[in-house]
């Protein structure tokens, strides 16, 4: 049914996708936890950085990359020689543009959970000896996973669809860094491509729906649970 | 054993609390608003006093002085608060051994007797969102009693509960005190439960300690009419039962000063009882009235008159080593010439019972 490029296409995609979230998801959870519930100067400077990859056109994004993490660019640098890892031209590149552009979608979906729960349930927490780390895995966490799983599904979706920032910091290598996108804007370009093009970005549509689906029933489950409501079948 | 010295300051709110508490229940009585939650949470180092001091068991929990600030999941005080706030993720299992999982562990025996005690047993597998109020107060008990703290802290357990609830739960609390050996503290702003349940009252009003004391004390004092307004305030007596006539539900019961007769006490011959009379429910009579359908007439001696406001004045008689408190008008003292020392006899229409139970007082 598929051939074997377009599997291709879509295995890279994936791929790509899940270490972008995979890798931010940490970093997302700590963020999105400093601008729930810490205080600090320059919070509001932090928030907005974090939120710039939403607003900026994704081709700035792409370029800052290319500056920082391209083969001479600074923390290019620092990862090659002290890691071995290089990012320009790679499809961990790709995955790192695309976790960048997800971030903020991810980070304002848990933030919100984190903001929305009921607090008194980690001061009762705490008064029966749990302490800060014991309170947030045991409590903050397991209540904010409606959140969780909505921003990971949103970045991840973002991710799928990413474009702009990946073809100007990794370019459009086959089987490298073409993902589904870049794949679908080659066809464009191709004379008589448009079959394919077609046919690529029918399977987008079923991946995204697919993805929505998913996260939709999981969240379902996830709320009917932090409601404290029996795990039995409800209409 | 508790011992407190606190002083916060909210916006305009002032809290300067000060008293030691003993064995048993010790209630923070008083009106919403007068500082008793503050008071809690200060002794659960969930609020952190400007400056002062508290101890429990002799073990320094705060001290601004010193510099000491035990944090709270160290200085294990179990708190049932107002809400519950059960973990709604964790079944009714998962939330009682909760606290195991920051101890080393929880023995099953001890698991067992709480389960027992509270009769949570068929309530294991249920979630928080499913349990009726009255059940979910019962498992925030028994997850406070496992975490074994040192201290029992209530907040206003059965403020979110109906009539029939209340009472249900209240029982089991009364249970805990008589079965289990640790010091409780009860926050409540209703004289019924306090006195059902308290050895010693702390009243409060606007931040400060106005009265500590024993409950029959503290709650009978007329000078104090703590927050209960016009409508609840009267004497608080110490009684044992002597009589009881099923058929007629009618209980005869012993106190210094003479004897009382009262319906429906539901407790056996030699069991200790607290009574409440409310002074709206006392009359004064002049001579021993005869031919009428109120059961108890007490004699005794005008020890105080004290005006109210809006004509209203309360006297207090002195029947053998009780204090009585009546409601009356400025225009009945006047029309009977009431005047201290005179003695009367005092109609009581209505006793309630406030504690029964095993527990002697």
């Amino acid at each position: 049914m598929l051939g074997p490029e377009e599997r291709e296409v879509i295995w890279l995609s994936l791929r790509i996708a899940f270490w972008s979230v995979f890798v931010s998801l940490p970093l997302a959870l700590a963020v999105a936890y400093a601008l729930a519930r810490a205080t600090f100067p320059g919070k509001t400077l932090f928030d907005a950085v974090v939120h710039l990859p939403l607003v900026l056109p994704p081709v700035v994004v792409g370029f800052f990359l290319l500056l920082l993490f391209g083969r001479r660019g600074p923390l290019g640098e620092i990862l090659e020689q002290w890691f071995g890892i290089v990012v320009a031209f790679r499809w961990t590149g790709a995955a790192l543009a695309a976790g960048i552009m997800g971030f903020p979608l991810m980070v304002r979906a848990i933030r919100l959970s984190f903001e929305t729960m009921d607090r008194k349930l980690e001061a009762a927490a705490s008064t029966l000896g749990a302490g800060r780390a014991g309170v947030f895995l045991t409590v903050t966490l397991p209540l904010a996973l409606p959140g969780l799983i909505t921003g990971v599904l949103l970045s991840f979706a973002r991710s799928l669809g990413e474009f702009g920032a990946t073809i100007t910091f990794v370019s459009n290598i086959p089987g490298e860094t073409r993902t589904l996108p870049l794949a679908i804007y080659t066809y464009t370009q191709t004379p008589a491509g448009d079959a394919a093009a077609l046919r690529l970005s029918a399977i987008a549509v079923v991946l995204s729906l697919a993805a929505l689906y998913v996260s939709e029933i999981m969240v379902r489950r996830a709320a009917r649970r932090i409601a404290g409501e029996d795990a039995v079948a409800r209409g | 054993m508790l011992s407190l010295e606190v002083e916060r300051s909210l916006g305009d709110f002032r809290l300067a609390a000060s008293f030691e508490a003993g064995e048993g229940v010790t209630a923070l009585f008083g009106r919403s608003g007068a500082g008793k939650t503050s008071v809690v949470n200060a002794i659960a180092g969930i609020l952190r006093p400007d400056r002062g001091r508290i101890a429990i068991n002799g073990e320094t929990m705060f001290d601004s002085a010193r510099g000491i600030d035990v944090p709270t999941p160290k200085r294990r005080v179990g708190y049932v608060f107002q809400e519950g706030r059960l973990f709604p993720h964790l079944n009714v299992r998962q939330n009682l051994s909760y606290a195991g999982l920051f101890s080393r562990g929880m023995p099953a025996s001890e698991f067992d007797r709480v389960v027992e005690l509270l009769g949570l047993r068929e309530l294991l597998e249920r979630r928080p969102g499913n349990l009726s109020g009255g059940e979910k107060q019962r498992v925030a008990i028994g997850r406070a009693l496992l975490s074994s703290p040192r201290l029992l802290l209530l907040d206003e357990p059965l403020a979110s509960l109906d009539a029939h609830r209340r009472s249900e739960v209240l029982q089991y609390i009364e249970l805990i005190r008589d079965d289990v050996k640790v010091p409780i503290v009860y926050v409540s702003h209703a004289v019924e439960e306090v006195l059902r349940v308290a050895d010693t009252v702390v009243l409060m009003a606007a931040g400060k300690v106005i009265a500590v004391g024993p409950a029959e004390e503290v709650m009978g004092r007329p000078d104090l009419r703590p927050g209960e307004g016009a409508f609840e305030g009267g004497a608080v007596i110490d009684a044992k039962v002597i009589e009881q006539d099923m058929k007629n539900d009618l209980a005869t019961l012993a106190f210094e000063g003479g004897t009382l007769t009262a319906t429906n006490v539901d407790a056996l011959i030699g069991e200790r009882v607290r009574v409440r009379i409310r002074a709206r429910d006392v009359s004064i009579a002049l001579e021993r009235p005869r031919r009428i359908s109120i059961q108890n007439v007490l004699e005794g001696t005008i020890a105080e008159i004290t005006a109210g406001s809006n004509g209203v004045v309360d006297v207090t008689i002195a029947v053998g080593a009780v204090s009585l408190r009546s409601r009356v008008t400025q225009r009945a003292v006047e029309q009977l010439a009431l005047a201290k020392g005179l003695t009367v006899y005092a109609m009581v229409k209505a006793v309630s019972l406030s504690r029964s139970g095993a527990a002697p007082i």
